[in-house]
């Protein structure tokens, strides 16, 4: 079974994010970059499901700018057997990004798709619904654990008020969540020979998909600042304060 | 312009998050209908038919539906969609596995856990764990978008009288299936609509001060139990009590921030609450720089003090 694993390249989650003088977008130069946490999340499950014989390849894949081959090299230095870069400079919204996935997915033929439940640049929360969508299979959104045997995958899920546990028919799209597992660390000899693995470099043309934006960003902005209050001495100027003046506590 | 919002519920009532998303498609403009799809669903359909500013009601009543799988109600929702400029959901767990999968299937974007809106095509959403605020506007004919309930407040529960009309169920895809839930059963309110939140951060050092400590305070406050990651990570409590930017959003009159430092995540998920307390014994821990009240205390003296005098 071949599992295909996207992975994306976004703002290091340790990077304070800063918006652009002009509301353009925010500021993205010379700041560091790194693999979307919960697609590292996602390469680790598949990599389990390799060493527990159920996979026998994986495959990342990543849409974007050239730059996109660093967070492939680090999907193959977890241990993903092979790659492929969707090449492309355009700002590459989520339902361009499941299009050509599924493009991708019809080429490869793998029976899951593992991916984070979303991106913590835009937060958007969307791509793996949307390539399950287009590839009509099942999906398994926010998972906490996985467990794929006879044709199917049974997927414990994060939801509002606790788990839920389903049972979805392969071939299937799984989004991850945090507590699916903790992903490795790349060892050096491993980053090494994550070098040597094959990369393959599509354009969005050669997988036939149009990849115009859909939403016109008209501004970004800061989000008004919240100011630090005042340091109450104790307990008792405490309740007072949230009695008498904030007025939340009667 | 007729809009449709796909009702939140259990099958047997409507859950709150469905009235902040009528309150979103009120400001779209427009003639609201409500989109009820479940199993036995007869008083969700009722108790949807009395939101204030609803004109209609639609009702697919399957038992394929009752349990609420993506595939099923896309499908539903799509072949319903015409007519419509508008799908909106509320971001819960259900309209964030849902929406997106309509949207693909009708070919439009999503627009993600909108917080307000500028004009019919265009909406404030939060980017970056809430560090920017991107206005975006679309290009679509169908607009499909899910509303982060803290951005809007909750509309009428009563007061309206819309048509209740039954439409047809599709067929049953049969992809997916639920074998269980594992709800957390507690009587005090729900995170996401509490008035009051006492949560707990990793300064409670394990599950056990977290319990005697916290749930006297929420007791006597008739709060809701939040964590931070931290805690949920160190299993302190169970996931669905996480506050931020990968678990709940959350803004109510009072949170009250114990023994937590105060993470870019955390934040990105209360700073919306209307008073914020935060009692941590490290002056220097960047809660205070949101907290409207500070205590610079031993929380394991504060909480029981602070309960004993409420």
């Amino acid at each position: 079974m071949k599992i295909l694993v996207p992975v994306k390249r976004v703002i290091d989650y340790n990077v304070k994010v800063r918006v652009k003088a002009d509301g353009t977008g925010v500021d993205l130069a010379n700041v560091k970059m790194s693999m979307n946490p919960f697609d590292e999340i996602a390469v680790e499950e598949a990599m389990r499901l390799k060493e527990a014989g159920v996979a026998t390849e994986v495959v990342a894949v990543s849409c974007g700018v050239t730059a996109c081959q660093e967070t492939l090299r680090t999907a193959m230095a977890i241990g993903a057997d092979r790659s492929i870069l969707v090449e492309t400079d355009v700002d590459l919204q989520p339902l361009a990004v499941a299009k050509l996935l599924a493009a991708v997915a019809k080429k490869e033929a793998p029976q899951l798709i593992i991916l984070g439940k979303q991106a913590i640049d835009d937060d958007a929360n969307q791509t793996g619904q949307m390539l399950a969508a287009l590839l009509g299979w099942s999906q398994a959104t926010f998972a906490s654990k996985v467990v794929v045997a006879d044709g199917k995958a049974t997927v414990t899920r994060e939801v509002d008020g606790g788990l839920e546990t389903i049972e979805v028919s392969l071939p299937a799209i799984v989004t991850t969540d945090l507590r699916l597992n903790e992903p490795r660390y790349a060892t050096l000899p491993n980053i090494m020979k994550a070098k040597k693995k094959p990369m393959e470099v599509v354009k969005p043309a050669d997988l036939g998909v149009d990849v115009a934006p859909r939403l016109a960003t008209v501004s970004v902005s800061e989000p008004p600042k919240r100011s630090a209050g005042i340091k109450v001495a104790d307990i008792a100027t405490l309740i007072d304060k949230l009695k008498n003046e904030a007025k939340v506590i009667a | 312009m007729s809009l449709l919002v796909i009702a939140e519920h259990d099958n047997a009532g409507l859950k709150a998050a469905t009235l902040n998303a009528v309150t979103a498609a009120a400001k779209i403009g427009g003639e609201i209908h409500i989109l009820v799809a479940g199993a036995g669903c007869g008083a969700v359909a009722e108790q949807a038919a009395k939101v204030a500013g609803v004109a209609k009601v639609r009702v697919a009543d399957a038992a394929h539906y009752g349990d609420q799988t993506a595939e099923n109600l896309a499908a539903l929702i799509v072949a319903n969609a015409a007519g419509y400029s508008h799908i909106i959901a509320a971001a819960t767990s259900n309209g964030k596995n849902t929406l997106p999968r309509v949207a693909a299937l009708l070919d439009v974007a999503q627009i993600s856990e909108i917080i307000s809106v500028v004009d019919a095509d265009t909406f404030v959403r939060p980017i970056y764990a809430g560090n920017a605020l991107a206005t975006v506007k679309s290009s679509d004919a169908t607009k499909v978008i899910t509303v982060r309930t803290t951005g809007f407040d909750a509309a009428a529960n009563s007061g309206g009288s819309a048509a209740v009309e039954a439409i047809a169920a599709g067929s049953d895809l049969g992809q997916s299936k639920l074998l269980g839930r594992e709800l957390t059963k507690s009587a005090r309110p729900e995170l996401a609509a509490a008035k009051i939140i006492v949560s707990g951060g990793r300064g409670m050092g394990n599950g056990e001060n977290y319990h005697a400590l916290l749930e006297p305070l929420a007791d006597k406050l008739g709060a809701a139990l939040g964590a931070s990651r931290a805690a949920v990570d160190a299993g302190f409590v169970p996931n669905d009590y996480q506050v931020g930017q990968t678990g709940k959003i959350v803004a109510p009159q009072l949170y009250i921030a114990v023994g937590i430092s105060g993470a870019i995540q955390h934040l990105a998920g209360m700073k919306d609450s209307k008073v914020i307390v935060a009692i941590n014994k490290d002056p220097d821990a960047p809660i205070f720089q949101v907290a409207d009240y500070g205590l610079v205390a031993d929380l394991f003296a504060a909480v029981p003090e602070l309960t004993a005098a409420l």
